[in-house]
């Protein structure tokens, strides 16, 4: 485990490994070649001022960047050995694999059930029984059942933030993901869920392989296995966290977690 | 406050309240010029009969309120998908430069002056349908068709902005978990403008029940009850504006009745619309 902690990309089974990957809006280059193994059953935190490209890179993985006009990517980025942009890759099966958590929580103007239901139905499922059983998985494993498992019917915009970026999780496991990539999920919540966010984090880690992009260093610090600290579209150190932030190897990054950058 | 900027406030308001005064106004015209009809003719009598011959004294209005129903209802049949697809293009599915161009096109649409409606009606449908399905070709299916159109920049321009009103973080939330444009739309873009599109065609319903001149110059205007989408039909308001021009006495006051019937129903469809909208801020 020590040896491992060490050098995370070649020796703990990646599940995501980007490599020289770049990504151009229009003329300029946004990521400008970024190498980086995010390792399963555990979390990635990417770290970096803002409009360094650390989102760009996040919604790289499940090529959310597509929605974006202009956009153009060069190099690889590979989930389960296969560079997500091959052309032969279906998106709704990547999106399905590698799940997504939004900086405000998305909860749609729906039923809590639907909210999570939505998800696996886009998958193709529709039989009510087997929906009914990804839904309770889903919020069970979040923690949220025992909550809102009388309020199924109701409108989940009634539900608190912390509870709606709980909801949130909760349909982006309801596919049956191995990847979860959150954007700033805590940014919009108040101390304490933000806390109870970092809890479920913490669960999850034991199945899925979690990115987090935060501009909250103390969230780097405590919640995550390995930080990623990019500055100007690039990777400027990858490393075990607690080696990023007691003993940096780059300037920059002692720098930037010290507040004198950034 | 300087002098001038109160004086510019007073003039502001004394403006604002004038629209109201006018609509207070026709209100109480309306109203005082109808209800004399109903305490002499009663209310039974207006609305539930089917016989309409004010020369003989009968003022049953039935005939075109059911005409008035028929029509809009088919008005909405052919307006509202029509409406709704259009708009669905626009907001969800066209490039934003082709939006930017049919938007307002779709919009000139309400410019046109509801006579060229009835024109190109009376010319080109009435006489499509006498031919190929027979009837006198004034009829039901003629209105709802001209209508349906005349109804389209509403509809169209209405759901647009509900669509629009929805936050893009809905479309992001749901291609995240996999989904591709149509799903987006039909699970969550959908439900989420759903009171926005309600109201759009309540409104729309509103101006297919308000219209007049093209209607009229479509719908043959008999003074029966329909019993086919081929039979000719009177709507209340083509029956206020065929007749107004002679009538005098009772004649007069039935008219502006039936007048106050419309005020209802159309009063009634705003208010409806309004608490969609609504609903939907909150």
């Amino acid at each position: 485990m020590k040896e491992a902690m060490e050098k995370p990309s070649s020796q703990v089974k990646a599940k995501v490994v980007a490599r020289d990957f770049r990504l151009y809006y229009g003329d300029f280059m946004a990521l400008k070649g970024l190498n980086a193994a995010f390792p399963d059953r555990s979390i990635t935190a990417i770290i970096g001022p803002s409009g360094c490209g650390k989102s760009t890179f996040l919604r790289s993985i499940n090529r959310m960047n597509d929605l974006i006009k202009g956009t153009r990517v060069e190099g690889e980025i590979l989930y389960e050995g296969k560079n997500v942009y091959d052309p032969s890759v279906d998106l709704t099966w990547l999106r399905s694999r590698i799940g997504m958590v939004f900086q405000r929580p998305v909860a749609f103007p729906l039923s809590i059930y639907d909210n999570v239901a939505c998800a696996p139905r886009v998958q193709g499922i529709t039989k009510k029984s087997e929906l009914d059983e990804i839904v309770e998985w889903s919020l069970r494993s979040v923690g949220l059942w025992d909550e809102v498992k009388d309020d199924l019917k109701k409108s989940a915009l009634g539900l608190s933030l912390g509870n709606q970026q709980k909801l949130c999780i909760a349909r982006a496991i309801s596919t049956n993901p191995e990847v979860i990539l959150l954007d700033e999920p805590a940014s919009a919540l108040d101390p304490i869920a933000t806390l109870k966010l970092e809890d479920l984090m913490w669960t999850l880690r034991e199945k899925y392989c979690l990115v987090i992009v935060t501009h909250n260093m103390q969230q780097a610090a405590r919640a995550s296995d390995y930080t990623v600290f990019m500055l100007g579209g690039e990777i400027v150190e990858v490393g075990p966290t607690r080696q990023v932030f007691t003993n940096p190897k780059d300037p920059r990054t002692e720098r930037y977690i010290t507040g004198k950058l950034g | 406050m300087s002098r001038k900027e109160r004086i510019a406030e007073a003039i502001l308001t004394v403006v604002g309240l004038s629209s109201v005064a006018v609509l207070a106004l026709i209100i109480f015209f309306i109203f005082r010029e109808g209800a004399p009809f109903f305490a002499e003719v009663g209310l039974a009598d207006f609305l539930g009969s089917t016989r309409w011959s004010p020369g003989k004294g009968h003022f049953g209005i039935l005939p075109m309120i059911a005409g008035s129903f028929f029509v809009t209802l088919g008005a909405l049949v052919v307006g509202v998908p029509l409406g709704l697809g259009c708009a669905l293009y626009l907001s969800e599915f066209a490039p934003k430069r082709t939006a930017a161009v049919l938007k307002p096109l779709v919009e000139i649409l309400a410019g046109i002056p509801s006579v060229v409606f009835g024109f190109i009606g009376l010319t080109v449908i009435v006489p499509l349908i006498r031919d190929h399905l027979g009837g006198p070709g004034f009829s039901v299916l003629a209105s709802s068709l001209v209508l349906g159109v005349m109804i389209l920049p509403t509809m169209v321009s209405i759901t647009y902005d509900a669509l629009r009103a929805v936050p893009q973080a809905y479309r992001e939330g749901m291609l995240a978990v996999g989904a591709d444009k149509w799903q987006t739309v039909t699970s969550v873009v959908l439900p989420a403008a759903r009171s926005g599109i309600l109201a759009a065609g309540i409104l729309s319903m509103g101006r297919a029940v308000g219209e007049t001149m093209a209607v009229i110059m479509v719908a043959g205007n008999a003074t029966i009850i329909p019993t086919s989408l081929l039979d000719p039909v009177r709507t209340l308001t083509s029956n206020i504006a065929l007749e107004m021009g002679y009538a005098s006495g009772l004649h007069r006051q039935a008219l502006f009745a039936t007048g106050v019937v419309l005020f209802v129903v159309i009063g009634a469809l705003n208010i409806l619309a309004r608490s969609f909208v609504r609903n939907r801020v909150r």
